[in-house]
């Protein structure tokens, strides 16, 4: 009657990209040179989109902000990897993917004003709205991936998360789910160290975040999310395996809030600047510019020009969401069921003649 | 005394808990290091530490039940959740476990807990940050629902709600967190659980109302003869003061926030129709927020009873004589 040992695990973690713009040739992924510029054109667009909500939110023209600042590879890189047909379940954190799916940035910025409006999906994507409780809406993807499984759809879901969210028994649950019905879903966790004010060690005494997924039976792996190349890369690969059955995956992106956690939050009362220094080295932006640079596609003025067209682009998506008409009080009550009751007529009726 | 608003005296309640009483513990997400999200814990970790005082990982469902099992043991947790929205996530261990251990257990155990958390809107936050859904917990019978409304009797019924021997729910009106300051007495007190208050007296109407939107309704009708009872405790919640009010008044309005259907209102005015319904010269009348989902900041305004809807109720209810 010995004791022995039933299992062994190991966790791999995956980089491409280093912080010199040097990759491992191995490793490059099956992208064109058009692609890794896109890459890099959608990486600045998020940092610049980024940039100008926090401007807008101290103009008080939007309201609390959580700002995406150093993530943007983790977002991009994932994002880029996806197909048309995907499902994709946002957190609050994810401007990158939006941006990357071609979803409306004026939306995105209305809905960060405080207009419900803005939560509108475009028709040709299959995006969920912006979920503020965190964690939750995993179980929604590995519903969305079990009747895909069902209609033998070629889709995945994808939701997105935080460190934080893998401490939700709501993760366990949709991890568990999907292990046990090998749906196909792709969880993408951007661990960016902190959770509000908690960090990652006061989150999980777990080594790596990756590792959580061993105990639902499904695949889990960490990737450099400053990396665009490596997150792009673990993706496709997840994606793959997901739709020819081989179950799901979670992915770790190990990347670093550069901001504070919103822009009604102040990361100095338990953050050491020490710690957002040593990360500033290891920007998504830098190594990929870095990267362009040594393949002779970037030269300095590219990036000047480049930064120009975008910011011209955010400057019209800022004034069209501006210039659209205030919501009316029909807004909040259009769509709270498929048909108002009797009272909810009423109450419309009393709020639209102005006694609010 | 000092001069403190709503968040300063709940903080100063929680410290003199955690003074007087060593099994007192407060934890929740941020309350720690960070003093919480509205700085309702600010320096209790420096002063207690981190026994005492600490961060929890993000689990909301997690949170709840270890103060039940806390609780069951004999200590005295005082458990936050960030904002009432993400305590849905906890319902099922606040419903089926928190509410029903004293029951369950036959006496053997029971859940002196107190969950802290910021209710109700006015606040332009996101989504989830600006619910109101008081009415859920009053529904559940084995937990005790408790909303101050001014620094005073946030502090009293804070202690209060923590000696209670059974599970508490404390709802802190967001918007009063900064907006009151009042002379707060500094030694430990207490404002006891299930008694209403008259905030205003009157003698034509009465007006029961709580929280942050009693602050809105004091502003309405305070040129008004009504009569303003603040509940502080709904569940359970002070009949013999409402009762009283009722029967020299004649006439009733309720204002809340949450949406109207299902409302704590409807509690109320059921209780009035089945108590006072003799003393009555008018038809009670709510003033609510709208049977809609919270909505963000751009219509909030629309949805909260405004100080015109309330003015307007009360004229109606003066119409009848
Ligand atoms: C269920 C729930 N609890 C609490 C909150 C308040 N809150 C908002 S973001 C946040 C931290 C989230 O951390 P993480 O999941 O790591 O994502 P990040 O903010 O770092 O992107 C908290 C506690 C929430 N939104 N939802």
């Amino acid at each position: 009657m010995p004791r022995e040992t039933l299992a062994n695990f190991s966790i791999e973690r995956l980089e491409i990209l280093d912080p010199r713009g040097e990759v491992d040739a191995n490793l490059l992924p099956d992208l064109t040179d058009p692609q890794f510029l896109r890459l890099y054109e959608l990486l600045l667009l998020t940092r610049l989109a980024d940039e100008r909500a926090l401007n807008l939110q101290r103009e008080g023209r939007l309201g609390t902000f959580p700002s995406s600042l150093g993530q943007e590879a983790a977002q991009v890189g994932s994002a880029f990897a996806l197909a048309p047909q995907d499902w994709v379940f946002p957190s609050f954190r994810e401007l990158g993917v939006f941006l990357c799916l071609e979803s409306s940035l004026p939306n995105y910025y209305r809905y960060w004003m405080g207009d419900e409006r803005g939560q509108l999906c475009p028709p040709e994507l299959n995006l969920f709205p912006i979920n503020i409780a965190v964690g939750t809406h995993l179980l929604h993807a590995a519903g969305v991936a079990m009747g895909a499984r069902y209609r033998q759809e070629p889709l995945v879901a994808v939701p997105y998360l935080g460190d934080g969210g893998t401490s939700k028994g709501d993760f366990y649950e949709a991890l568990n789910f999907a292990g046990v019905y090998r749906l196909p879903l792709v969880a993408i966790c951007q661990n960016n160290q902190w959770a509000i004010s908690v960090s990652r060690r006061g989150q999980t005494a777990t080594e790596t975040l990756a590792q959580k997924a061993l105990a639902c039976g499904i695949k889990g792996i960490q990737v450099d999310g400053n990396d665009v190349l490596a997150v792009y890369q673990a993706t496709i690969e997840a994606l793959k395996r997901a739709r020819s059955g081989g179950g799901a995956t979670f992915i770790e992106c190990e990347t670093y809030r550069m901001s504070d956690h919103t822009t009604a939050d102040d990361a100095r009362r338990y953050r050491d600047s020490a710690e957002l220094e040593s990360w500033r080295e290891k920007d998504p932006l830098l190594r990929m510019r870095r990267f362009l640079e040594h393949r002779g596609l970037w030269i300095e003025a590219d990036q000047q020009a480049q930064e120009q067209a975008l910011l011209q682009r955010i400057d019209q998506a800022v004034e069209a969401a501006e210039a659209v008409s205030p919501p009316t009080v029909e807004e909040m009550f259009r769509y709270t069921c498929h048909q108002l009751s009797s009272r909810q007529e009423e109450q419309l009726k009393e709020c639209r003649d102005g006694r609010a | 005394m000092a001069v403190l608003n709503l968040v300063q005296a709940i903080n100063q309640g929680l410290q003199q808990a955690l003074i007087e009483d060593d099994r007192v513990l407060v934890f929740g997400e941020d309350v720690a290091v960070n003093g919480g999200v509205f700085r309702a814990t600010e320096g209790l970790f420096e002063q207690f530490g981190d026994k005492r005082v600490f961060d929890t990982p993000l689990a909301e469902s997690g949170i709840v039940g270890l103060a039940v099992g806390l609780a069951a043991y004999g200590l005295r947790p005082v458990a936050e959740i960030q904002f009432l929205g993400f305590a849905y996530a906890a319902i099922d261990q606040i419903f089926t476990h928190a509410a029903r251990i004293r029951a369950r257990s036959r006496g053997r155990y029971s859940c002196p807990l107190v969950i802290r958390t910021p209710y109700g809107g006015g606040i332009k936050a996101p989504e989830l940050h600006e619910e109101s859904s008081e009415a859920f917990f009053c529904h559940m019978p084995g937990i005790k629902v408790v909303v101050p409304s001014t620094p005073s009797n946030a502090k009293g019924l804070l202690r209060a709600a923590i000696l209670d021997p059974d599970p508490v729910i404390y709802l802190e009106p967001t918007r009063l967190y900064r907006l009151l300051k009042e002379e707060v007495a500094e030694e430990a007190y207490i404002t006891p659980l299930g008694q209403a208050r008259i905030a205003q007296a009157g003698d034509q109407v009465t007006l029961l109302a709580w929280g942050s939107i009693l602050e809105r309704s004091l502003r309405a009708v305070r040129d008004y003869p009504v009569e303003v009872i603040d509940l502080q405790t709904l569940s359970p919640f002070d009949r013999a003061t409402i009762l009283a009010s009722v029967a020299k008044t004649g006439r009733v309005l309720i204002v809340h926030e949450a949406a109207k259907t299902g409302g704590f209102g409807a509690e109320l005015a059921a209780t009035i129709a089945e108590e006072g319904i003799m003393s009555l010269k008018a038809p009670i009348l709510r003033v609510t927020g709208y049977d809609v989902v919270m909505p963000l900041p751009l219509l909030e305004d629309y949805n909260l009873p405004s100080e015109q809807r309330i003015i307007d109720a009360v004229e109606e209810l003066l119409r009848y004589s």
